[in-house]
Order: C-alpha cells, then structure tokens, then sequence
C-alpha cells in the first residue's frame, strides 16, 4: 500500500493545484496542504476542534462519514455549505485518487 | 505594578513548565494570559483529549497535563494575571520590560519570555459586512455583565454550549425578548440545555429560528435590527442586542505589533538560547519558529529549560551558573 495518488486543490485564489499525495504515510488533507504550504492553518492539528481547514469537496468521492466532532465544529464555522468537510478528517487512501477540494473562505 | 524576574506571556503548559525551572535556578514568575484559566490550549480546546508524546507518559488528557505542570509549579508560587491580554511592552532606561494588558495590569522585569502558543483566544466572528460598525454597540462576543440585557431584546446566534446556556439564563425572565438564530435543525451541546431551549421555545419565552443564519446588522449607530436569513427568505427580527457566539480561535493579536522578527505567524529565534531580535525577550513554545521547528509540547519543555539560562546570565551577569540536578538538591520553593 504505497500507491501516489493525485489530488487536486483550488486555492482561495482560483488557482488549481494538483499535488501528488502519498497514501502509505497515514495522511489528511489538511497535512498534505500544508505540506505543499498551501494557505491552511490546521491550528487545532487535526483534532476537528477549529475549522481552519475547512474546504468544499467537488468531486463525487465516497468520504469518511463524519464524526460527531467534525459535525459540531462545522456547526460553528461560517460559509459552510453543503458540501464542506474539515481537511483534516478526510484520511488520503487510494480510492480518493482525482479528489477535488477547494479551501473554504477563512472569516475573521 | 507587578514585579518579578520573568514576565511568562502565555500560561499554557510551556509557559508553566518556564516557572519550574526558571523556579531550579531561583528566579520568580509570573504569568499573564488572555484566556481565564491556566492550561492553554490544553485546558481551552482540548482538555479530555488524550496525548502520546509526552516523556514518560504512555498517555495523558490534556486537562491533566495542566493540573500536573501546575503542581510542578506551585513550589514557586507563580503569579497570575488571567483573563487579560498583553498588550503592550515598553522598555525602561534602567533595562526593564514594562508588559500592561488591556485591562490596564502594568507588570515589570527584566526578561520576558512569550510562550504565547498560537496568540491569544478570541471570539470567531461571523461574516457579516457591516459587523465592526457596531462591536460594543449592540453587538458584543462575550456575555459579560448578564444584567446589562435585564429588559432588552436580544438574538443569541450559534448552536454550542455557551449559546444554549445564554439564551437559557436570558430567555428565563432577564431579557425581554429573545431570539436564538442557529444554522441547523439539531443542536450539539448538553442534552439537558438542548430541551430546556425547547421547552422555553413551547413556553413562547424563546423565539427559536433553526435552519438560520444573521446575515445582516440595521442601524442608525446602534443595532436596532438584524437580517435573519431562514429557509423561507429573508426576515427582519428587531433587537436592542446581537450576541454572536461561534466559540474561539486564535489570533497573533498585539504580538504582532512588539517589534519583534515574525515569520509566518510566528516570531524568529536564535536557536542558542530562544533569544529575539531584542535583547531580554524570548519566544518558546509553538509561537516561535527556526529552522527545523516542530510545535510540540515536547519541544517547548526543551526551549524553557535553556531559556531560563540564558535569562539568568541576563538577570545575574556577575554569577556562575552551574547546573544542579533536581536528584541531588531536591525541589527547594519559595
């Protein structure tokens, strides 16, 4: 189980990054943006408890269902949509290969 | 005024262990910190959140780590001035560093030492164009004084705990009116405050909008109304007060603003001694970075410790340091 796969992230700006996403290292969204230092915080560190990491999922992958936690955090983030999960709690493995997220607005 | 050897701007668990072994080598704490308790982002977002990576503990809740680091303190009898922000540092002509915080606490030493984590906890603000117009002109964050809304209107938004609790102690012959606007159906929170809301709701004490947002502020200077966005359009709810609560997330805040190297959110060390570019201020902890940073609890305990040694060649310059093991001389406090 060490497959690549290939993600693809729409930054706030529009711009389209597509980002090779190892699957073998136990890996998140939210890491694997920072790790190409794309502009998520990830301030709580993964733990579902700030939303800093919140993007929009626009392709049709089958995700994670969500915890309770995620759940509650999203109920206190803005601009959240029908559609948004928290970076962090999307784990990357092989099936999430041609992902397409794009990072939700940051508020104040 | 306040004064002590190391001003600790930051009480979370780096900044607690600074007193332990600024403690070892004799000199005095005290700490500062916008948040009411001690603990940090341990005791604020995640305090029954297990951690792995502490020496010597197979595993330990957060909350726990704070109740032992503060035992591990307490022989030094650390001062505290909680629940105020620092907000700005001045340096005298007989090299000492002036901290005051917002509320006006003035505090004096020759060394500071920021284990400021992430910044300082304040409260999300939701997205609403016009919002800054009327902070703490009807739109307050934070419930402080509950009497101030004896007789009021007020909209309460959010679905968390402290939103629960609010609209139950105000809707409960407090306020005049209240409006509790929250963007989903269920809410989270204590099951017991969840039915008391609705309870209040079929009682008609409580005006409860779910499936809703506040989108909108109207105002000539003060709040009078807001936009309330529901499934069925828009709705104009009039109220004296908006209070949003969405919880809190940290921002650099006046950090930023001490003249201090930042980098990323983060201020620049030197790696020898956690130094700043001035001279007597260090930075340890997760609100530092240099090359090969990693942010762990870990990592902070280590940037205490030499710290501290070099604070005490600032403080002491005449005197030899030699390091004593805590094995040989026991713990001797205060």
């Amino acid at each position: 189980m060490s497959a690549i796969i290939k993600v693809i992230v729409i930054d706030r700006e529009g711009t389209t990054h597509e980002l090779e996403a190892p699957t073998d290292m136990n890996m998140n969204m939210m890491e694997l943006c920072k790790s190409y230092e794309l502009p998520v915080e990830g301030t709580c560190g993964g733990m579902a408890m700030c939303a800093s990491c919140h993007m929009y999922v626009q392709s049709e992958h089958e995700l994670p269902e969500m915890s309770e936690d995620e759940e509650a955090m999203l109920d206190q983030a803005f601009f959240v949509e029908d559609n948004s999960r928290l970076g962090c709690q999307i784990h990357l493995a092989e099936s999430l290969d041609g992902l397409t997220v794009k990072l939700a607005e940051v508020g104040e | 005024m306040i004064q002590t050897d190391i001003i600790i701007i930051g009480a979370g668990p780096v900044g607690l262990f600074t007193v332990f072994e600024a403690g070892l080598l004799k000199l005095r704490c005290h700490l500062i910190d916008a948040l009411p308790q001690a603990g940090g982002q341990c005791a604020e977002i995640y305090p029954k959140k297990p951690i792995y990576d502490i020496p010597a503990y197979p595993e330990i809740l957060a909350g726990d780590l704070v109740t032992n680091l503060l035992k591990q303190a307490e022989p030094f009898k650390p001062g505290f001035t909680l629940g105020e922000r620092a907000e700005s540092i001045e340096k005298t002509e007989d090299d000492q560093f002036i901290v005051t915080t917002n509320r006006g606490t003035v505090h004096r030493a020759p060394v500071i030492a920021i284990a400021g984590g992430l910044g300082c906890f304040e409260p999300r603000k939701p997205p609403v164009s016009n919002l800054s117009d009327y902070e703490d002109k009807g739109v307050e964050y934070i419930i402080k004084e509950p009497d101030f809304y004896k007789d009021k209107r007020v909209v309460i938004s959010g679905g968390g705990d402290s939103a629960l609790d609010w609209t139950i102690f105000l809707a409960d012959g407090v306020a005049k009116e209240v409006t509790m606007v929250h963007r989903r159906n269920s809410f989270r929170g204590h099951l017991d405050s969840v039915q008391k809301v609705q309870d209040l709701a079929a009682q008609g004490k409580l005006n409860l909008m779910t499936e809703s947002e506040v989108v909108g502020i109207e105002g000539d200077g003060i709040v009078e109304s807001v936009i309330v966005k529901t499934k069925e359009g828009e709705q104009k709810v009039a109220t004296d007060h908006w209070v949003p609560l969405f919880g809190l997330s940290p921002k650099l805040g006046p950090i930023g603003e001490w003249g201090l190297n930042i980098s990323k959110n983060a201020i620049e060390v030197d790696t020898f001694d956690y130094s700043t570019n001035v001279p007597g201020i260090y930075a340890i902890g997760d609100i530092n970075t240099y090359e090969g940073k990693l942010k762990l609890i870990l990592c902070g305990f280590h940037e205490a410790t030499l710290m501290v040694q070099s604070a005490y060649k600032r403080i002491h310059p005449d005197k030899n340091l030699v390091l004593k093991y805590t094995t040989v001389n026991g713990v001797q406090g205060f």
